[in-house]
C-alpha cells in the first residue's frame, strides 16, 4: 500500500508539511488582506501541527512503536535522495515541535490581529509555516543533504522573523548577529558530516549508525568537537551563546516562543543524534566536557538572566540555563556509557530529553505571556510594567504556572525532570572510583543554585511585571488578552500540569527513543505503583509522586479551612491602604524596582557582573534635597568584551590584509582559478 | 511503602501544635539568657488564635496572588513535614518523595512568600523577597551538599531509608562526614529560618529585616497562616537535623515502647537543637548583609568535605 493511504507516521507527516506548505502559499496569496492572511496561515499550520503530533505520537506509541518510517521524496536534484526518516528520536523531537506549532498557531490568530496595518501578516505567516516545516524537516531529514538543507532553510527563516521589526536598529544588528553566528555553526556541521562520509562513503544518516568504532579515534574526536561546537551554536551553549539574548527578544513574541521552546532544541537533537546514535562508545572526557559545559551555562545563564529587566531577554537568559541543565543529563548519560552502566545511562538520557519536552512547554508558555503582556504594555521593560495580575488576571496565572515550572517547583514538570537529573547524578557518584566522581554531587550542588537563583529570578519577573501598582502609562491602560490568545497559552499551562502529574504516561511515550539510543526502556521500572509514582528504578533509592502531593496538598488545604470554620467565621476582610510610613499615600516610584531586586545578587557576584554605577545630582541648596538625580547601573558582558571584541578586531584585521587578493582585476582571477585547479590535481595524483 | 491514614494524621496533628512550641521556647530561653523575663513559651499558640480570630485588613493595591500566599506557605510547609520521619522512621507520605520533594517544597513556600511580599507594592515587602530570595539561592548549594553527604551513603533520597541507614552499622557518633554535614545544615537552618547571624526574628527595624518585611502587610487569618507556616518550616528543619543527621533512638518498628523512647529521644534531640539556637542567636551579632554568603560558603566548603570525607575514611 502506498504511503499516502494507510494512516501511518509518514502519512501524517506528508500531510503536516502539505499544511504548512499551504499555509506559506496561502498567506502570500492573501498579501492585500490581513486579516484573512492571519486566519488562513495560523489556521493551516495549527492544522499542520495538529498532523506532526498525529505522526509522532503514532510513531512512539502503536503497534510498530520504535519502527523506523522511511518516505522517499521525488528528488530534483541528481545524486541528492530526499529522504524523510522518522526513527524514535527523530518522533521525539517531532512531538515537541508540533506540540508547541498547535499551541502557538492557536495564540497566534489573536496575537497578528494587532500587526494589521502596522506590519505585514501575510508575511509574518509565511515565514512562520516555513520555519514549522523546516524545523520538522530537520527531525524528519534521512541523510546529511537534507537534513543541512532543512537546517539552513530553518536558519534563514528565523533570520528574517528575527529581523521582522528591521525599522529599529537594535533588531537589524540582532538579526546579522545571529546570521554570522548560526553560520559559524553551519560551518562546523558540514566539516563534521564530510569527515563520517570520508569513513563510510555515503550521506545516508542509516549508515552513519555507530560509524564511531569505525573511525580513528584522533578523527572521532575531531568529528565530536566539530558537532558539539556546530550545534552548540544553535543550542546557545556559553560561550557561543550571545546571539541568543540578542535575537530572541527582538523577534514577535510569538516566533520568540518557538525559537526558545524548539528552535534551540535542533541543536540538542543534533547532539542526541550525533553523540549516541552515529558515534557511540564515547570516552570519559566527552560526558566530562559536555557535562561541565552544562553545568557552566545553567548556572551563567541564570546569573545573567537576574540582571535583565526587559522581559524577554530575561527569559532568552533562561533559555541557556535550561540548555545547559538538559546537557548535564545527556554528559552524565555519555559518561554512563563509558564506564558501561547502559542502565544509568538511559536514565540520565531521559532526564535531559524529559527536560527538553518540559523546557519547549513552559518557555514557550512564558514566552507567549510575555507576548500578551508587551503587546498591551508596549514596552519589555519591566521598570515600566505592574498591577498586571489585576489587569489581566488569567494571563496572569498562565504565567504563574510557567513561572513555577521553570523554578523547578512541585507539583509542576520542571521540578521531575531535574529530580530524575539529580537522582543521576547522585547514582553517578558510585560508578566510578576516581576523583572524576566529585564531578556528580558539585554538579548537583551547582544545579540546586541554578534552581535556587531561577527561583529568585522569577520571582522578580513576575512580581514586578504583574503585581504591585503599574509603575508605567502603557501598564495602566492594559486589558486581558484575546480569547485565542488565552486558548493557546491555556493549552501549555495544561501541559505543565500533566507532564507534572503524570510522568509515567509521558515516559512511556520516550521507551523507543531510549530501546534505540541504549537498547533499553526505562517506563517499566521506573513506575513504582499504578502509574502515579515515579521511582529512578529501585524503589527503595526514592519515589516522588507530584498526582500524590497534589492531592494530598490539596486535602491538607481542609486544616486552614477548619480553622477558619472554627475560629474566624465571623471576621470581616476590609481593603485599605499599603502601609506609607505616615507619608501622602503610595506612589508607583517607592515601590521596589527589577534592578534593585537583583542588586543583593549583583554585588555577591560582583567579580563577574563588574557592576559600575553612576549617579549625577544637581541640587539647590543643600544636596539632601536634590532637584534632579540621574542614575546609571551597568553590568559588563564579559563575553562580548573579553572575548568577541578582541575576535573581531583580528578577524577584521586579517580581512583587511585578505582583500589585497580581491582586486577586481579579471586577469588575477583567473590565475587564482588556475592555480587552485593545479593545486587540485596534484591532490588527485 | 503504604500509606497509613492514622500516621498522617497523627503526624499532622504534632506538626501543628509542636512548631509553635518550639518558636516559643526559643523566644523564652533567649530571653531569659538575656536577663529579660520575656514571654512565656505557649504565647505563640494565644498568639495564633487571636490572630484566627481577627478582622483582615488588606491591601488596595493587592491581588489574587496575596490571597493566595498564606495558603500556599502553610500547606506546603506541612506537606514538606509529612514527608519528614518523625516519630518512626517511616515518614507518612515518604512514597510520595524524599528529600529533594521537600527542598522542593520549601522553596515553593518560600517563592510565593516572596510574591506576597512585593504584592501591597510597599519598598519594605519588596527589599525583603529581594533579600530572602537571595539568601536562599546562596544556602541551597551547602543544604544540597549536606543532604547528598548522607544519600550518597544510604543511596537513597528517601528520608526512612536515609534515616535508617544513619542508623544502620556505618554510624559511629563521631564520623567525621557526619559531624561536618551536621554542622552545614545547622548553618543553614540559621539562614533558612531567619535566625541572627543572618536575620533577626525580634526587630521591625526597617532596613535589617528580611521575614517580618514580608509579613508587614499581613494581618488576621492570614499572617496566623504565615507565622504558623514559618514555624513549621523550622520544626520541618530541625527535625531533618535531628532525625536525618543525628537519628538516635528513632523508632524503626511502631511498638508502643519504641514510640514512647523515639519520642523522648526526639524532644530531647530538639530541646538541644533550641537551645544551640538560643546560645548562637545571643552570643552573635547579626551580619551585614553581605557577610552572609561567606557563612554560607563556609557551609558550603564543610558539606563538600564532608563528602570528600565519606570515601577518603573508608
Amino acid at each position: 500500500m502506498p504511503y499516502y493511504l494507510d494512516f501511518s507516521p509518514g502519512m501524517f507527516l506528508v500531510l503536516a508539511f502539505a499544511g504548512y506548505g499551504l499555509g506559506a502559499v496561502g498567506a502570500l496569496a492573501f498579501w492585500k488582506h490581513p486579516r484573512g492572511a492571519g486566519w488562513w496561515s495560523f489556521g493551516c499550520a495549527g492544522l499542520a501541527a495538529v498532523g506532526g503530533l498525529l505522526s509522532a505520537l503514532s510513531a512512539l506509541t502503536g503497534a510498530g512503536r520504535g519502527a523506523v518510517c522511511q518516505v522517499e521524496l521525488p528528488s530534483l536534484i541528481a545524486y541528492i535522495p530526499l529522504t524523510l526518516r522518522l526513527d524514535a528520536l527523530g518522533a521525539f523531537f517531532v512531538l515537541v515541535v508540533s506540540l508547541l506549532g498547535v499551541a502557538v498557531s492557536l495564540y497566534s490568530l489573536g496575537y497578528a490581529r494587532e500587526l494589521e496595518g502596522r506590519k505585514s501578516v501575510a508575511a509574518l505567516g509565511a515565514f512562520y509555516n516555513v520555519m514549522l516545516a523546516a524545523i520538522t524537516l530537520v527531525f524528519a531529514a534521512g541523510n546529511a543533504f537534507l537534513f543541512l538543507i532543512a537546517w539552513e532553510v530553518m536558519a534563514l527563516t528565523a533570520f528574517l522573523l528575527v529581523s521582522f521589526e528591521y525599522e529599529k536598529p537594535e533588531t537589524r544588528d540582532a538579526g546579522v548577529l545571529f546570521f554570522v553566528m548560526s553560520h559559524i555553526g553551519t560551518g562546523c556541521l558540514i566539516l563534521g558530516f564530510l569527515l563520517l562520509f570520508q569513513a563510510c562513503g555515503s550521506y545516508s544518516f542509516a549508515d552513519f549508525h555507530n560509524l564511531g568504532e569505525k573511525l580513528p579515534p584522533g578523527k572521532r574526536d575531531a568529528v565530536f568537537l566539530l558537532f558539539l561546537v556546530g550545534f552548540g551554536v544553535k543550542a546557545g551553549l556559553v560561550p557561543l551563546h550571545i546571539w541568543l539574548p540578542a535575537a530572541h527578544p527582538v523577534a514577535p513574541s510569538n516566533v520568540s516562543a518557538l525559537m526558545s521552546g524548539v528552535l534551540i532544541k535542533t541543536g540538542i537533537y543534533g547532539m542526541t543524534r550525533v553523540f549516541f546514535d552515529f558515534l557511540g562508545a564515547p570516552p570519559n572526557w566527552w560526558g566530562v566536557t559536555v557535562l561541565a559545559i552544562g553545568t557552566v551555562s545553567a548556572v551563567l545563564g541564570v546569573l545573567y538572566a537576574l540582571m535583565e529587566h526587559d522581559l524577554k531577554r530575561l527569559l532568552a537568559y533562561h533559555s541557556i540555563e535550561n540548555i545547559g541543565i538538559i546537557l548535564m543529563g545527556l554528559g552524565a548519560a555519555l559518561m554512563f556509557l563509558h564506564s558501561g552502566h547502559p542502565a544509568l545511562a538511559s536514565l540520565a538520557l531521559l532526564a535531559g530529553l524529559y527536560h527538553t519536552m518540559n523546557h519547549a512547554v513552559f518557555k514557550a508558555l512564558l514566552f507567549l505571556g510575555a507576548g500578551a503582556v508587551v503587546q498591551q504594555t508596549h514596552t519589555r521593560n519591566m521598570e515600566d510594567m505592574g498591577g498586571l495580575a489585576r489587569r489581566m488576571g488569567w494571563t496572569s496565572a498562565f504565567f504563574l504556572v510557567g513561572a513555577a515550572a521553570i523554578s523547578a517547583l512541585p507539583p509542576l514538570n520542571g521540578f521531575v525532570s531535574e529530580w530524575l537529573t539529580y537522582q543521576s547524578l547522585l547514582q553517578g557518584f558510585g560508578t566510578t572510583e576516581s576523583l572524576i566522581r566529585l564531578m556528580f554531587p558539585i554538579g548537583g550542588a551547582l544545579l540546586a543554585l541554578t534552581g535556587a537563583l531561577a527561583a529568585a529570578c522569577f520571582v522578580k519577573a513576575f512580581g514586578i511585571t504583574f503585581l504591585a501598582q503599574p509603575r508605567g502609562e502603557g501598564a495602566r491602560r492594559a486589558r486581558e488578552a484575546s480569547c485565542s490568545m488565552l486558548l493557546g497559552q491555556g493549552l501549555l499551562t495544561a501541559a505543565c500540569v500533566f507532564l507534572g502529574l503524570c510522568p509515567i504516561l509521558f515516559l512511556k511515550v520516550l521507551d523507543p527513543v531510549t530501546q534505540q539510543l541504549t537498547g533499553l526502556q526505562l517506563s517499566g521500572q521506573l513506575n513504582a505503583a499504578d502509574g502515579l509514582v515515579l521511582s529512578t528504578g529501585k524503589p527503595e533509592a526514592g519515589t516522588i509522586s507530584m498526582a500524590g502531593v497534589a492531592l494530598a496538598g490539596l486535602g491538607l488545604l481542609l486544616v486552614p479551612l477548619v480553622l477558619w470554620l472554627a475560629l474566624g467565621r465571623r471576621t470581616k476582610a476590609r481593603i485599605g491602604p499599603t502601609w506609607d510610613c505616615g507619608q501622602q499615600g503610595l506612589t508607583p516610584q517607592m515601590e521596589y524596582t527589577a534592578t534593585g531586586f537583583s542588586k543583593p545578587i549583583r554585588m555577591i557576584f560582583k567579580a563577574l557582573f563588574r557592576p559600575r554605577r553612576e549617579v549625577q545630582r544637581e541640587y539647590d541648596f543643600s544636596p539632601f534635597y536634590a532637584t534632579t538625580i540621574r542614575f546609571e547601573s551597568h553590568v559588563e558582558e564579559v563575553f562580548q568584551t573579553r572575548i568577541y571584541r578582541p575576535l573581531n578586531r583580528q578577524v577584521l584585521r586579517l580581512s583587511r590584509r585578505l582583500r589585497v587578493l580581491q582586486a577586481g582585476s579579471l586577469q588575477a582571477y583567473l590565475i587564482y582559478i588556475f592555480i587552485t585547479l593545479v593545486v587540485l590535481l596534484l591532490f588527485a595524483l | 511503602m503504604n500509606l497509613n491514614p492514622i500516621a498522617i494524621v497523627l503526624q499532622t496533628v504534632l506538626l501543628l501544635l509542636l512548631a509553635p512550641l518550639m518558636t516559643g521556647l526559643i523566644r523564652n530561653w533567649k530571653a531569659k539568657l538575656q536577663n529579660r523575663r520575656g514571654p512565656p513559651f505557649w504565647q505563640p499558640y494565644l498568639d495564633l488564635i487571636k490572630f484566627l480570630r481577627k478582622d483582615m485588613v488588606i491591601s488596595e493595591h493587592a491581588s489574587w496572588v496575596f490571597r493566595a500566599a498564606p495558603c500556599v506557605v502553610f500547606v506546603s510547609a506541612l506537606l514538606a513535614g509529612l514527608m519528614t520521619p518523625m516519630l518512626t522512621a517511616q515518614a507518612p507520605l515518604s512514597l510520595f518523595g524524599g528529600v529533594l520533594v521537600v527542598v522542593g517544597l520549601l522553596a515553593l513556600g518560600r517563592f510565593f512568600l516572596a510574591l506576597g511580599g512585593l504584592d501591597p507594592g510597599s519598598a519594605f515587602g519588596g527589599m525583603g523577597s529581594s533579600r530572602e530570595m537571595t539568601i536562599a539561592a546562596i544556602a541551597e548549594p551547602a543544604m544540597m551538599m549536606a543532604v547528598f553527604t548522607v544519600a550518597i551513603g544510604a543511596s537513597s533520597t528517601d528520608l526512612s531509608q536515609m534515616a535508617r541507614a544513619s542508623l544502620g552499622p556505618a554510624w559511629r557518633l563521631f564520623n567525621p562526614a557526619h559531624v561536618m554535614a551536621f554542622v552545614a545544615m545547622f548553618i543553614v537552618l540559621l539562614a533558612e529560618t531567619g535566625r541572627i547571624p543572618v536575620d533577626n526574628p525580634a526587630t521591625h527595624l526597617e532596613l535589617t529585616m528580611i521575614h517580618e518585611a514580608m509579613l508587614l502587610e499581613y494581618s488576621g487569618r492570614y499572617l496566623a497562616f504565615m507565622e504558623w507556616g514559618a514555624s513549621i518550616k523550622q520544626l520541618v528543619l530541625m527535625t531533618l537535623l535531628s532525625n536525618v543527621f543525628l537519628p538516635i533512638g528513632i523508632a524503626t518498628v511502631a511498638t508502643p515502647a519504641a514510640l514512647a523512647l523515639s519520642a523522648l529521644a526526639f524532644m530531647a534531640k530538639l530541646l538541644v537543637l533550641a537551645a544551640a539556637v538560643v546560645l548562637v542567636e545571643t552570643t552573635n551579632a547579626k551580619l551585614r548583609l553581605f557577610r552572609v554568603p561567606d557563612l554560607l560558603s563556609a557551609a558550603f566548603v564543610l558539606a563538600t568535605l564532608a563528602l570528600l570525607s565519606t570515601f577518603l575514611f573508608r
